[in-house]
């Protein structure tokens, strides 16, 4: 595969392990000796893409378990985020418990109410799963908005800032630090369940779920689970984010985020947890780039030209690498690995 | 007991409009399998569309309804050839995502050239008022009722009586067999692509006529989703009669329990959704559709 010639399995670990050699050992610890130093080098503003672009990430392994593991599609990702947040600003805000105590509470929270939308997923499949999870979107929200005495309706709810003892988590930095560290547990977690039996089970649905049944795979048990914890850590995910802006509110969940997500794995990399970092990383950092370039645009030729900027910039990278790049960012990742690798022979 | 018939009235003239739109679905879906999300998006541009060539050209309702055609043909030829030609023989989920993208593209266009506001035309379309007894269909309803009836039944007598209808009745059928006895799949795709769009402006032009237009405007697409579920997801027929269960139900719904609710209700924006759940739980394939038996 993508290892350096020389390289021989003697036993079934070095067979399973991830990091196989001493060099990408050295690479991962450098990479997260620069992550976890960000704060020194970076401004507070480069710091809040940062953090935001961790608690996406976060989600969007979630997605891709689901969606690209399990064949599953959803496009209510985001509600599921925002039974998540509310789960987790109601609990801190009315009950005043701690955040450490609603996070998990949240993530059950999310996870329960993906089960509860992913039962019709044993029956339909396709573009009746995508209609299903739509529909999961707008009621979930209409709920939040009607449940106006708990959560505050259209207004919004205050949130309570997390905190260990006196340490207030109110700066910049402190939260790149929680939301890093939660980010690399949830890319651990992801790259290890997919590796699991569920795991197998999950590829052997996607790929083609009445063959899978009649191997033996429980399909309906298995389903269930891939909602489930896809909609962990969408939960997850999701109390950060409230957590984060230390308010909640109905608009902080946007339907076209969940589309935007699918976008991610697109451009990412279908069924690789790379792929969701690939993602995730390079549209929250278009995004950027749009927030950046919109408002001279609109100076330029029209008030309106940020606005549809983001819009059609999205549209267009999905079409661009739905047409040119199917396999997306991982599968490019993969060949300039073995270009390197082998150069400079061409195989 | 009016109050009750008078919601019924006017969520007939309603579900027929959705009926409309949801049969421009339901024809892309049977002869290329492709999943459209966008219909709801040619919708909201042929709401602005009918608002450009009515109040901003001026034109008479015929020229302007000619003048929008016309931008629907060449819009659904140019994304059939674009887009998805290219994505023949993928996934479907890269098509349902191809969909997606160009419901944002067209979001981002129509944003980017009408400003996204709220524009209206109230009163441009020709009003007709139906008294029967003491009940009446809203004035600007009526028109949409009509041009709905008409073009439907356009639609039916096209795919019952021409000979491009009959392709594309025998490309849904079978792909294989129809390249075999020489009928271009292309064009047929092509033709579904077109047709999708002028049901989907005409509808826009409508309802923009009645309520106005805004890029909100594409949600009622979401709505035909619904229609199309219920009705089952490759069915003409039940498409319209799902279309007016649809309309009726959610008129008499949200009259009704609207104002028990808190928040000021807003059920008739979710009833679709709730509908969708259930018809998935309990029908997948819908009242008319046919249930697919899958082999390996």
């Amino acid at each position: 595969m993508g290892l350096p010639s020389g390289t021989f399995q003697e036993n079934y670990g070095q067979d399973m392990a991830i990091l196989r050699t001493k060099a990408q050992w050295v690479i991962l610890l450098i990479f997260l000796a620069f992550l976890f130093t960000c704060p020194l080098y970076f401004s507070d503003r480069i710091l809040t893409i940062l953090t935001i672009i961790g608690i996406t990430v976060i989600s969007v392994h979630g997605l891709q378990i689901l969606t690209g593991y399990c064949g599953q599609i959803s496009i209510g990702h985001v509600a599921f985020m925002a039974v998540g947040g509310y789960t987790s600003a109601v609990l801190c805000a009315k009950l005043g418990l701690s955040f450490w105590a609603a996070l998990p509470c949240a993530a059950l929270m999310a996870g329960m109410v993906g089960l509860i939308f992913g039962l019709p997923s044993l029956r339909v499949k396709g573009f009746y799963l995508i209609m299903a999870t739509i529909a999961a979107h707008f009621i979930i929200i209409w709920f939040i908005l009607q449940l106006r005495n708990v959560t505050g309706g259209a207004d919004g709810l205050a949130v309570p800032r997390p905190e260990i003892g006196s340490f207030v988590f109110k700066s910049k930095s402190s939260w790149f630090y929680l939301v890093m560290i939660i980010a690399c547990l949830a890319t651990f977690l992801a790259k290890n369940i997919v590796r699991t039996r569920a795991g197998r089970a999950f590829i052997a649905i996607r790929d083609n779920d009445l063959a899978a049944e009649v191997m033996g795979v429980n399909l309906w048990a298995y389903k269930l689970l891939a909602f489930f914890i896809g909609c962990v850590f969408a939960g997850v995910a999701g109390s950060l984010l409230v957590h984060y802006f230390a308010f909640a509110s109905p608009t902080q969940f946007p339907f076209m985020d969940s589309v935007w997500y699918l976008g991610m794995l697109i451009v990412g990399g279908m069924g690789s947890t790379a792929g969701a970092i690939f993602g995730a990383v390079s549209l929250k950092l278009l995004d950027e780039l749009v927030t950046i370039v919109g408002p001279i645009l609109s100076a330029a030729v029209a008030p309106q030209a940020a606005a549809s900027l983001a819009l059609i910039m999205r549209g267009l990278v999905i079409i661009i690498f739905l047409i040119f790049e199917p396999r997306g960012l991982a599968h490019r990742w993969q060949m300039v690995k073995a270009y390197y690798r082998l150069w400079p022979f061409s195989h | 007991m009016t109050f009750f018939l008078q919601l019924v009235i006017s969520g007939f003239a309603l579900g027929m409009v959705y009926a409309l739109i949801a049969i421009g679905f339901v024809i892309i879906l049977k002869c290329s399998q492709a999943f459209n999300i966008a219909q709801g998006h040619f919708v909201m541009i042929g709401g602005y569309l009918g608002f450009t060539f009515l109040v901003m050209f001026g034109l008479p309702v015929w020229a302007a309804l000619l003048a929008a055609i016309a931008t629907a043909i060449i819009m659904g030829l140019l994304i059939e050839r674009l887009t998805l030609r290219p994505l023949v023989g993928q996934p479907v989920l890269a098509v349902i995502m191809m969909t997606i993208a160009l419901a944002s593209l067209l979001e981002g266009v129509a944003t980017l050239v009408w400003g996204g506001e709220y524009k209206e035309y109230h009163g441009v379309l020709p009003t007709i008022t139906l008294q029967v007894g003491e009940f009446s269909i809203p004035p600007e309803m009526t028109i949409g009722l009509i041009v709905s009836v008409i073009v439907v039944a356009i639609l039916m007598l096209f795919f019952r009586y021409t000979k491009s209808g009959l392709a594309m009745r025998a490309t849904a059928e079978d792909e294989q067999v129809v390249q075999s006895a020489g009928i271009r799949v292309t064009t047929v795709y092509a033709l579904s692509w077109v047709i999708a769009c002028i049901v989907g402006v005409i509808g826009g032009i409508i309802l923009g006529g009645v309520s106005g237009v805004m890029v909100e405007m594409a949600m009622v697409g979401l709505t035909a989703f619904a229609v199309v579920l219920l009705g089952g997801v490759n069915s003409i027929g039940g498409a319209i009669v799902a279309g007016i269960i649809l309309g009726v139900l959610q008129n008499v719904a949200a009259g009704y329990l609207d104002p028990l609710l808190p928040a000021g209700g807003g059920l008739a924006n979710v009833f679709p959704f709730i509908v969708i759940i259930i018809v998935l739980i309990i029908r997948p394939y819908g009242l008319f559709g046919l249930a697919e038996i899958e082999r390996i």
